[in-house]
C-alpha cells in the first residue's frame, strides 16, 4: 500500500513541477518546492483520506511550499523604498496631461476564441515571462495560486497600496504584450 | 471626476477588492463616455479568464 501511494504521488510530479514553475520562474527553485511537497506528502499520507483528489491534495501541499519560498527570497531582496507610482506610461500607454487617453486602447477582436488556441496560452506565458521578477510574482500569487491581497502583501513584505500597485502594472504590462503580440494589427490569430 | 489613468487603476483594484458603491459609481459613469476605458475593463476581465485557461491547460496536459 505505501508504495502503491509512493509511485501514485510521483505521477503526479510533472504536473507539480510544470505548476511551480510557472509561479518561481526558475527550475531549480520549483524541484526543490516540488520534492519537499512529495516528501511532506509521503509523511502526511494519513492527512489523504482519499476524500479529495490527489492532483488537489497535492496541489495545496504545494501552494504552501511556494508561498514558504517567495517569503524566504523575498526577505533576501533589497527592502528598498518601494516606488508607488505605477508609471505606466513606460509600458508604451499614452496619456495626456490631463490624465485622459492620448492613444484610446483599442478593442480586441474576439479574445474568447483565443483562450482555445495553445498558441495563445503560450504567447501568454511569454508575456509572463517578460514581466520583471517582482511584479510576475505578486500577480502569479493572485490569479495563479489565487492568494488574497492581503496574504500576498504579507508574504511580499509590502503595504497594500503597493501590492495594487504591482498588479495594476502587471496586468497593464501584459494587456499590452498580448495587444503586441496577439492581437494587434499583423500579429497572427 | 476621475481621469482615464485613474480609471484603469480603479478597474485593476476591482480585480483585487470591492470595490466602494461611489467608485462602482463612478467607473459606470466614466464608461458610458470612454471606449478607451471600456475596452481596458474588458480586457484585464479577460486576462482573470486567460489565467484560468492556463492553468486548466496545465491541468489537463498532466493528466
Amino acid at each position: 500500500m505505501p508504495e502503491d501511494f509512493r509511485s501514485q504521488i510521483e505521477g503526479q510530479r510533472a504536473y507539480l513541477l510544470r505548476f511551480a514553475s510557472l509561479q518561481l520562474r526558475n527550475t531549480e527553485a520549483a524541484e526543490d518546492v516540488v520534492q519537499e511537497t512529495l516528501l511532506a506528502a509521503l509523511a502526511g499520507e494519513s492527512g489523504y483520506r482519499g476524500q479529495s483528489n490527489l492532483r488537489t491534495w497535492l496541489t495545496g501541499i504545494l501552494k504552501h511550499k511556494i508561498v514558504d519560498a517567495i517569503r524566504k527570497s523575498s526577505r533576501e531582496m533589497a527592502a528598498g523604498a518601494f516606488d508607488d507610482d505605477p508609471d505606466i506610461e513606460s509600458l508604451g500607454y499614452k496619456f495626456k496631461e490631463n490624465g485622459h487617453w492620448a492613444e484610446r486602447p483599442a478593442a480586441w477582436s474576439d479574445p474568447d476564441s483565443a483562450l482555445e488556441q495553445k498558441q495563445f496560452l503560450a504567447a501568454l506565458e511569454k508575456c509572463l515571462k517578460a514581466l520583471p521578477e517582482r511584479t510576475a510574482q505578486a500577480f502569479l500569487m493572485r490569479e495563479h495560486l489565487g492568494l488574497g491581497t492581503d496574504e500576498i502583501c504579507k508574504e511580499l513584505s509590502v503595504t497594500a497600496t503597493h501590492c495594487w500597485v504591482l498588479l495594476y502594472r502587471a496586468r497593464m504590462a501584459l494587456r499590452q504584450c498580448l495587444e503586441a503580440g496577439w492581437f494587434g494589427k499583423g500579429a497572427k490569430g | 471626476m476621475l481621469n482615464c489613468k485613474e480609471v484603469t487603476r480603479l478597474v485593476s483594484q476591482g480585480l483585487d477588492r470591492e470595490l466602494t458603491f461611489g467608485e462602482r459609481t463612478a467607473l459606470r459613469v466614466h464608461f458610458v463616455i470612454c471606449q478607451g476605458c471600456r475596452n481596458v475593463n474588458r480586457q484585464l476581465s479577460f486576462l482573470r479568464r486567460a489565467m484560468q485557461g492556463l492553468s486548466a491547460a496545465e491541468d489537463e496536459a498532466g493528466r
